[in-house]
């Protein structure tokens, strides 16, 4: 009786939720449109006042265009001596594209939408997970599984209705990057991987635009900008793709929030010295930023290469070149950061989560590794696991050996074909590369499970908690 | 000749996730000075405990490395030749690709 209950109460707040949303989606439609109205209205009002109205003396400020409502909403901007009605004119009159709407991008469209860039696009093709709200704080939680593009434009629009913002809901490729970065005047690269960072430099170097480039991982950041000024462009500095292995990423390593924060803050900052010609942006310079001693470096790094393919003096890099360049195949990753699927071992060294579970549920006698590092194990394991990490599976082999003949002695004389042998990680790469060298150690028995902990979350048990 | 070396980037991990090291390294036998090339080689002999080829490629760094010589780019003092003083400050750090 309680079950069912509550199960139809379940159902009826889960519809309840939907009718809400859609409401709210139409209602957001509404008020964007509303805004796009106002806009248009505010935009040609202060000189239709100046003319009808013969006594008002215009100031300076509305010489810039600027209205009383801008005057009033940017005034500690123009309290600024170094800034003032010059630099927040100059704000007025640009356009920055922002690229990624993640954890770097979230600070930088927040504080590019607030500070009063003309027109602001935002280019993403994701959309917003819960494992993203701990830092890509442009987000809220009724957006979850929605664009990240049509959610960072929401919040934006919400700051600062005045502000033209495009959205972009697209990844960004060789075939469309052209068209979108020409809009703009200003790149700001808050990507997330090494293919899409010589793709949009690459973009920037062919189209002459100044690019703001980010980039935050663990708990460090990077901040510098290319192609501006005689200064380097990114394949200035970095000729050659870094090695796979060398290019981790936030899914994998993990990152600490406010660390990317710190650094897309800093990227609106170097925009908008740039946007409205103020100060001196971090060009031919570069800034590391390391959160856990608590310093920052910046450091004098070289100037454009003579040399560099994309734009050094003999370079051939055009705009074809561009749209047919394979940016994937150059840093042999891919541009999407979907992870890694292996496929190292043949069809009878695998099993599934399905299969397994089986298994387990008709007791058969087995030893489970599982080859996470230590502290991903320590987030969640599967029971009676070990855990041997991939990187000491060779030291640690002899606990595989006493593990297995332990069982082996509890099922008794009847033991025939041995224990058997599965291996885990999180997603089924590691647990692969661990049951080759298992198969190379002497333990031929070994299998993996196929996809790891995330299938068998997906498939088994989907109360298991994936991270 | 006492140096200060510092990783980041992650190539900290690959010394025991230890960051900055104070180091003592003497010239090579028959040279009154160091430069960079002899630098690398004493790292890679002494400092690095796994993964070598994630520091050095060939007898330079791997690809998506700077090198940072009292806060300056190698690049603009030389690369490998760049000579040693007392008391330098090499910093060598990976590009970080995340955001």
């Amino acid at each position: 009786m309680e079950t069912n209950g509550g199960s139809t109460d379940v159902a009826r707040v889960l519809g309840e939720i939907e009718t809400l949303k859609a409401a709210k989606s139409d209602i957001d439609y509404r008020i964007s449109a509303l805004e796009a109205q106002l806009r248009d209205t505010t935009v040609s009002q202060p000189q239709t006042d100046t003319v009808s109205n013969g006594s008002y003396r215009p100031s300076s400020a509305v010489d810039y265009g600027l209205s009383p409502d801008m005057i009033y909403r940017y005034s500690r901007h123009l309290l600024l001596p170094s800034f003032g009605v010059e630099g927040q004119s100059n704000l007025l009159k640009s356009s920055i594209l922002v690229i990624g709407a993640g954890g770097l991008g979230s600070p930088a469209l927040l504080y590019l939408a607030a500070c009063g860039v003309g027109r602001l696009g935002i280019v993403d093709h994701d959309v917003v997970e819960l494992n993203n709200m701990h830092r890509q704080v442009i987000h809220t939680e009724p957006y979850i599984g929605q664009s990240k593009v049509k959610s960072a434009a929401a919040t934006c629009r919400s700051i600062n209705s005045t502000v033209h913002i495009i959205e972009h809901r697209e990844a960004l490729r060789t075939s469309n990057a052209l068209e979108i970065l020409s809009q703009y005047e200003i790149v700001v690269d808050a990507t997330d991987n090494a293919p899409s960072r010589y793709m949009i430099s690459d973009c920037c170097v062919v189209l002459g635009k100044p690019l703001v480039s980010g980039a935050a991982l663990g708990l460090e950041g990077q901040l510098t900008v290319y192609n501006y000024n005689g200064g380097p462009c990114y394949r200035c500095l970095f000729p050659t793709p870094p090695p796979t292995t060398a290019c981790q990423r936030c899914a994998d390593s993990g990152v600490l929030g406010v660390v990317p924060g710190i650094i897309g803050c800093l990227q609106a900052l170097e925009a908008i010295k740039v946007a409205s010609a103020v100060g001196e942006p971090l060009s031919g310079r570069m800034l590391l930023f390391d959160a856990l001693s608590a310093r920052i470096r910046i450091v004098k790094i070289r100037g454009r290469s003579s040399q560099c393919e994309a734009c050094g003096e003999n370079s051939t890099f055009t705009q074809d070149h561009f749209r047919n360049f394979d940016y994937e195949k150059f840093t042999q990753s891919p541009l999407s950061t979907l992870p890694l699927k292996l496929n190292l071992l043949s069809a009878d060294s695998r099993i599934s989560s399905k299969e397994y579970k089986e298994k387990v549920v008709n007791g058969e006698a087995h030893i489970l590794v599982d080859v996470r590092p230590a502290h991903h194990f320590r987030i969640v394991s599967l029971p009676n696991s070990i855990n041997i990490p991939l990187s000491d599976l060779e030291s640690r082999l002899p606990e595989i050996s006493s593990a297995m003949k332990e069982k082996e002695e509890h099922r008794g004389s009847n033991a025939s074909s041995g224990s058997n042998l599965y291996v885990v990680c999180r997603r089924g790469n590691d647990s692969q590369r661990a049951v080759q060298a298992l198969h190379k150690l002497g333990f031929t028995s070994a299998r993996d499970i196929i996809g790891g902990l995330e299938s068998w979350a997906n498939d088994v048990d989907p109360s298991f908690p994936v991270y | 000749m006492q140096l200060t070396l510092e990783f980041g980037g992650g190539l900290e991990l690959l010394c025991d996730s230890v960051k900055v090291h104070n180091v003592d390294v003497v010239p090579p036998k028959g040279s009154e000075k160091l430069i960079m090339k002899d630098l690398l080689s004493w790292v890679g002999t002494n400092l690095i405990k796994e993964r070598p080829e994630m520091f050095m490629k060939g007898d330079s760094v791997r690809p998506g490395v700077l090198v940072l010589v009292n806060d300056c780019d190698w690049e603009l003092s030389g690369q490998l030749d760049t000579t040693l003083e007392e008391k330098d400050v090499v910093v060598f750090i990976s590009t970080l690709h995340g955001g």
